[in-house]
């Protein structure tokens, strides 16, 4: 790696802890409305798996997606707009904080129904298969609690009967909302459950960076020679409640603060001084850079436009369909794109 | 033309698509080397191969979640459900995914899906293998829901339906599959998704049906007619979008309708329609407006029983008979 690639990555995830940190204020402020469920703590698995993701991989998550949406290389931009649900947004601001996509960048969302992208993944992969783009793998993202759904099992049993490309990815923060994970999976190492469906797996730890990188990539490289599924565990954590509503009577402070002694960023820094990489003066730099990246977005996002009553009615469909509002048909078409 | 049953003209429109466009695959449970339950897609396993004709787990929200993303990845896929009933296994990706997707990401994400599945009760398979559940489904926008009731409409539509960009339901009525009518041979004949349409003239009552519910009325008007009284009869074919207009120009003339559904009464077609023809043509109503519909029991086993449930010729009759005399 260059140290301009370890300096970008460095500031990749600060820029998505600034500006998770920055999108709780605003939905304290209420200009960001609905749920708002932070990526703080788990910023070293979206930044490690997108450095060596190929541009022809898939990418695909849950609802925890907005360290993923910059990952994936979406303008920070776009993503405040859309959390201020405002037209410059990525996803035109209908989709707000659990549904940002970008499919130009490979990025297919953002799905908040839990576990129900993973078939959705598995079909991704088939397209894939099926047009002889052999060279690309389908990455999966989806929370510990998503391994308990049905949608999970029906997935990874096809992706292996159909022997499709995609490496499955837990990433393990350890509770479904606030739910432990021995609570409510029979078994604590998710990984096992790849076990059942005759599916490698693995499980790692995910609060380095540079080891999500090494690891993620060895994994890629085995998918696109050998074929087939690949189920991978990361365990990480998330600093912040469920969302912005979470009393957070399930863990104690003292956990919490155990991780953060942990935390990815830190990790990261030491690793790029300790190595010579960078200086500290550099890396304060790259703070302050990601400071500015986020106030512009802040301020980009509040001077976006609201959509209109036009925006409401298009792209119900893609084909030009009759709408109706309040009751009446209106005189022209939804005009589809 | 040639005449030829329903379950023959929607296997031609599938395999003429199939043959047309590479980017057509169908997936479902026994779709392949069985031949399909209902025997639609025999043959097709030999011609097209088994990468075109995918074989699936009993996993309805595998079967419809892969093929949302295999659609989003440029292919065409028709997804099959066994029957409508296994639609409910599949719930959340008919109408949490495939109906908002594109919506939802800002017009990004384009569905070119079809989901094909057998709706419909009187063939003694009880109460949750019967049922006619379509106007739930026609309740979300973001979805098409396309019901023909004549084998040339379900060519039509079918292949109209596979050429769409948007995620069309494609429901299908297992009593109407041995139904025989002309269907133009031609590869390119399509009907437009989203069009009622008039399958009889007539000046004195609207009737409105859809599905099994279409050969029912034109018995009905057929009986009708010996007593002098001359039925319109107009097919829906597709529940979403729905086309009042041919339904509000016959309401205009003849001031009375009854509405003919295989499913149950409450929140149904019928209620949705007479709804409208209420909104649009409320000064031309001489009748109240009248529904026929399946009793509001859980479909029995019991043949007697079950046929005592469902809507009949006569049925539409006796309501065609009541608008007008009261």
């Amino acid at each position: 790696m260059k140290k301009e690639e370890y300096l970008d990555l460095y500031q990749e995830m600060v820029v998505i802890r600034r500006l998770e940190e920055r999108a709780a204020e605003l939905y304290q402020q209420g200009k960001i409305g609905g749920f708002l469920h932070l990526y703080i703590g788990q910023e070293a698995v979206s930044a490690g798996i997108s450095s060596v993701r190929q541009p022809q991989d898939r990418l695909i998550t849950a609802y925890r997606d907005h360290g993923w949406a910059l990952s994936a290389g979406i303008d920070a931009k776009t993503i405040m707009a859309e959390l201020l649900g405002k037209k410059d947004g990525c996803s035109l601001g209908k989709g707000g904080s659990m549904h940002m996509a970008d499919t130009e960048k490979n990025f297919w969302g953002g799905h908040a129904i839990v576990g129900a992208h993973i078939p959705i993944a598995a079909g991704l992969a088939l397209g894939d298969v099926y047009q002889g783009n052999n060279d690309a793998v389908t990455i999966c993202m989806f929370g510990d609690g998503a391994t308990n759904i049905g949608f999970f099992h029906e997935g990874l049993n096809l992706s292996k009967v159909w022997n499709l490309p995609v490496l499955w990815v837990c990433e393990n923060n350890q509770y479904g909302m606030g739910t432990a994970v021995d609570r409510a999976s029979a078994v604590s190492e998710i990984r096992q459950k790849a076990e059942g469906y005759g599916m490698p797996n693995e499980r790692i730890e995910g609060m380095d960076v540079m080891h999500v990188r090494t690891e993620v990539d060895r994994i890629l490289k085995k998918i696109r020679k050998d074929g087939g599924p690949y189920m991978l565990e990361i365990m990480t954590y998330r600093y912040s409640g469920h969302s912005m509503g979470d009393p957070e009577r399930y863990r104690d402070k003292e956990e919490v603060k155990r991780w953060e002694e942990e935390d990815p960023i830190g990790i990261f820094r030491k690793y790029l001084v300790g190595n010579e990489i960078a200086t500290e003066d550099e890396l304060d730099q790259q703070d302050a850079e990601a400071e500015n990246v986020v106030e512009e977005a802040v301020a980009f996002a509040e001077a976006s436009p609201e959509p209109t009553v036009e925006d409401l009615f298009e792209d119900i469909y893609v084909e030009p369909t009759p709408v109706e509002y309040r009751g009446y048909a209106l005189e022209n078409e939804s005009e589809g794109r | 033309m040639a005449r030829i049953t329903m379950r023959e003209a929607i296997s031609k429109a599938l395999w003429e698509e199939m043959e047309r466009d590479e980017r057509v695959f169908i997936q479902g449970e026994e779709v392949g080397v069985w031949g399909g339950t209902y025997a639609v897609t025999k043959g097709f396993y030999d011609h097209f191969g088994k990468k075109r004709v995918r074989d699936t787990p009993i996993a309805e929200a595998a079967i419809v979640g892969s093929a949302i993303g295999a659609a989003l990845t440029g292919l065409r896929p028709v997804a099959e459900l066994m029957t409508i009933n296994f639609a409910f296994v599949a719930m959340d990706h008919i109408v949490n995914e495939a109906a908002k997707l594109h919506y939802m990401f800002g017009g990004q994400f384009k569905l070119p899906l079809v989901i094909r599945a057998v709706s419909g009760g009187g063939r003694q398979l009880g109460a949750t293998h019967s049922q006619t559940p379509d106007a739930i489904f026609a309740h979300f926008p973001g979805l098409k829901v396309v019901s023909p009731g004549t084998p040339a409409d379900a060519k039509g539509l079918l292949k109209a339906a596979i050429r769409s960009d948007d995620p069309v339901l494609f429901i299908e009525n297992a009593t109407l599959y041995q139904t025989k009518g002309e269907v133009p041979d031609d590869e390119d004949y399509l009907e437009p998704l989203g069009k009622s349409k008039v399958q009889r003239e007539g000046d004195d009552v609207t009737i409105v049906a859809y599905s099994k519910m279409v050969p029912a009325a034109l018995k009905a008007a057929e009986m009708l007619s010996e007593d002098g009284i001359e039925s319109q009869v107009i097919d829906l074919r597709s529940l979403r979008p729905l086309d009042m207009d041919p339904i509000i120009d016959s309401f205009k003339k003849t001031n009375r309708a009854v509405i003919a559904e295989e499913g149950w009464r409450s929140y149904g077609v019928g209620s949705e329609v007479s709804a409208r023809i209420y909104e649009l043509a409320f000064d031309y109503v001489d009748a109240p407006v009248k529904r026929v519909a399946q009793a509001e029991v859980p479909l029995p086993y019991n043949a007697t029983l079950e046929q005592m449930a469902l809507p009949q010729v006569e049925d539409i009759y006796h309501a065609a008979k009541e608008v007008i005399h009261g």
